[in-house]
């Protein structure tokens, strides 16, 4: 490769990061999304009676069996099929977002499940309702216990919004082939400047979730180790 | 809102299909294979050994996938070195399965309890035959709830293989969603097979389970 | 000649000494206990005998070869020591009978058929017979420590050392071990026993060592140690552990 060859990846670069800027906004929206859709759902199959907790899980089952891809297909074509006038990024958010909810909502089951209904007696006890039960007793725990599993989705999902520019959102790998397609040389070290800034990403983002994670330990309240990828 | 349906797109979808399984299978099965040989390397070898496994593991399993069967695909044919489609994909997706399968297999390794490599060198066993007769007997039990996820988890990844031209199940599917106008029913219908396949997959694996069930070495499943 | 000589062996673990120069010999068909205070490196000492554990110093001999040379086989020397451990460390994914038998098989290259006959014979031995389909989890700990003799007897070792083996018992469990412990005994086995089951030491043993901070403080035939020891520590060591596990121990 010659000198002009990788002037063509150093140019680029602030354009990558832009895109980047993009990736990140995705996540944000997803991992919200995600997060209250989440729990509302785990609260659901815990708490909800029979019928609706089937429906819960129907939904968690539908939303971890199908490829991101197809989901965000089918958010946005699908929508635009019927006129829908959706953006591209609206859509990957609610299509990951969608997704991600559901195995954020395994998480927070597992860890309502871990956190046990002798604290729920012991919250009703006291005269607290159930949704104060719930608030101010299992949640609390609950949520530190799902840090360690969290942090497993967060990075997968922080990767995953890369599927984002098949559906032509302008992000950080589509970027990335914009500068391929001008020179296949610079295919190969572009990819990697991207894998790079990943790399950093999810280092940078377990690194603030452990600190979360310590900052709000308690003595006595561990989450048992969980390395599985969600 | 009307919705069209042709059963013609079956069959289409259908060989679609087979290409996603024989991609999950070959990637998977690589991906054991390395991802035993890694897990090894990270328990047991020490020096350069040691860091190039560990660093494999992190690259691969904090990088996106899509970016790797680009780097694999289009980054590599760029400087000369070029694979088919097919031979990318199960390049890419074997390689990045095996990092996440090496973290599973040293997990339970390390859970597999010190006592049991002690009473099995006390025998007179070799290394290797500790390894073989006892400690990985006992790992590939508790790993597999863990390894049924990550089989799941690269069905579904395997999708992504219509960006650089295959026809698999994600892929056929695009090409008549868009050569019909009809995205939502066509991806419909695409969702619902992997579903169905996942669920296929998932029981099938939790029969294995309690097939090689043995008490008191319980896999702890979510 | 000896069966097994130790001779001023040493073991360091970081700044601690765990042994400091031990060296004492077992005859054939001899049963000899160790005992003393948790922590003076009793269970190293065994370990280091069938080099689970590498000596740092001192040398071992087992029928006239030394088995601490760097050339030695030690595979082939493990396969002649039995060793019975604290927490029985039988093989969670395998039966009893495949416990026992899987040294046979794959350490002797013993045919299956054989081996399956040789291991239900040790398994009837040791009271097990009717346990042999049975997985360790599905065991007492007195049986799965029973197992674990047995897959030790299967291999016909010259010795066997037994790190602790009713230690972590039931007490309604400890007689079971003990009872087959006393057979071996009967039988001519050699072995070398650490323990806190006093009365077993008394009633067994040819001989108690007493060790204390890596070194051997007395040695001598049960009756000597436990009615007139020598050292002044040996006498306050036994009437601590009498007064903690009771008479019969």
């Amino acid at each position: 490769m010659t000198a002009g060859d990788w002037r063509g990846l150093v140019e680029g670069i602030p354009s990558l990061l832009g895109g980047l800027g993009i990736n990140l906004q995705i996540l944000l929206g997803l991992i919200a999304l995600g997060f209250f859709a989440g729990i509302v759902v785990a609260l659901i199959q815990v708490y909800a009676p029979r019928p609706l907790a089937a429906v819960a899980i129907g939904y968690e089952w539908f939303f971890r069996g199908v490829p991101e891809m197809v989901l965000l297909m089918l958010v946005y074509f699908g929508l635009r099929q019927f006129h829908v006038p959706i953006s591209p990024f609206i859509a990957a958010v609610i299509a990951l977002g969608l997704r991600s909810s559901a195995y954020q909502s395994q998480i927070f089951r597992g860890a309502i499940q871990a956190v046990g209904s002798n604290q729920m007696m012991a919250a009703l006890s006291v005269g607290m309702t159930r949704f104060q039960a719930i608030r101010h007793v299992i949640l609390p725990q609950a949520l530190r216990l799902s840090i360690p599993p969290w942090s497993n989705e967060f990075s997968s999902v922080l990767k995953d919004t890369t599927l984002t520019s098949a559906i032509g959102v302008i992000e950080v790998f589509k970027r990335a082939r914009f500068i391929m397609g001008r020179n296949y040389a610079l295919a190969l070290p572009t990819f990697m400047v991207v894998a790079l800034f990943f790399l950093a990403l999810t280092y940078l983002g377990n690194w603030g979730l452990g600190a979360l994670e310590r900052r709000y330990r308690i003595p006595g309240l561990e989450a048992k180790g969980a390395g599985e990828r969600f | 809102m009307e919705l069209v349906f042709k059963w013609e797109w079956l069959p289409q979808l259908g060989r679609g299909l087979v290409l996603t399984v024989e991609l999950t299978a070959a990637c998977i099965s690589m991906g054991a294979v390395l991802g035993l040989l890694l897990a090894i390397a990270r328990l047991y070898a020490r020096g350069p050994i040691y860091w190039l496994a560990s660093a494999y593991v992190h690259f691969f399993r904090g990088t996106p996938l899509l970016v790797q069967l680009f780097m694999v695909h289009f980054g590599l044919a760029g400087w000369g070195i070029s694979f088919t489609p097919l031979v990318s994909g199960i390049i890419a997706m074997g390689l990045n399965t095996a990092a996440y399968q090496a973290e599973y297999f040293r997990g339970a390794i390390q859970a597999v309890k010190r006592g049991q490599t002690m009473a099995a060198l006390s025998l007179g066993m070799t290394w290797w035959q500790t390894i073989r007769y006892v400690i990985l007997p006992q790992a590939l039990r508790l790993v597999l709830p863990a390894w049924s996820n990550e089989l799941v988890y690269m069905l579904k990844y395997t999708s992504i293989v219509y960006l650089i031209g295959l026809p698999d199940l994600m892929g056929v599917g695009r090409t008549i969603a868009s050569t019909n106008f009809r995205f939502f029913e066509v991806y419909a219908v695409v969702a619902l097979i992997y579903l169905a396949l996942v669920l296929i997959i998932t029981f099938g694996l939790r029969l294995v389970e309690a097939r090689i069930k043995v008490p008191g070495l319980g896999a702890v499943r979510q | 000649m000896s069966l097994l000589v130790v001779e001023d062996l040493h073991k360091r673990y970081g700044k601690e000494e765990v042994l400091r120069g031990v060296s004492f010999t077992l005859e054939p068909g001899e049963t000899k206990v160790i005992i003393g205070p948790s922590g003076t490196g009793k269970s190293t000492l065994l370990r280091c005998i069938n080099r689970l554990t590498e000596p740092d110093r001192g040398r071992i001999w087992l029928n006239g070869e030394e088995i601490t040379s760097p050339r030695v086989n030690i595979y082939r020397i493990r396969a002649q020591i039995g060793f019975v451990f604290q927490d029985f460390n039988l093989f969670t994914h395998l039966t009893a009978l495949d416990n026992v038998r899987l040294g046979l098989i794959r350490v002797k290259r013993m045919p299956k058929r054989e081996a399956t006959e040789r291991a239900l014979r040790e398994l009837a031995r040791v009271g097990l017979a009717d346990k042999a389909n049975a997985y360790p989890a599905q065991l007492s700990g007195g049986q799965q420590q029973r197992v674990s003799i047995a897959r030790a007897l299967a291999m016909d070792p010259k010795l066997i050392l037994f790190d602790e083996p009713t230690s972590a018992l039931d007490p309604e469990l400890i007689g079971e071990v003990l009872e087959v412990m006393i057979e071996l005994a009967k039988g001519g086995m050699t072995m070398l026993v650490v323990t806190h089951e006093m009365g077993f030491a008394r009633s067994v043993a040819d001989e108690i060592i007493f060790m204390e901070k890596g070194v051997i403080v007395e040695q001598g035939p049960p009756e000597a140690i436990f009615t007139r020891p020598k050292v002044p520590r040996t006498a306050e060591f036994l009437r601590k552990i009498t007064e903690f596990y009771g008479e019969q121990g």
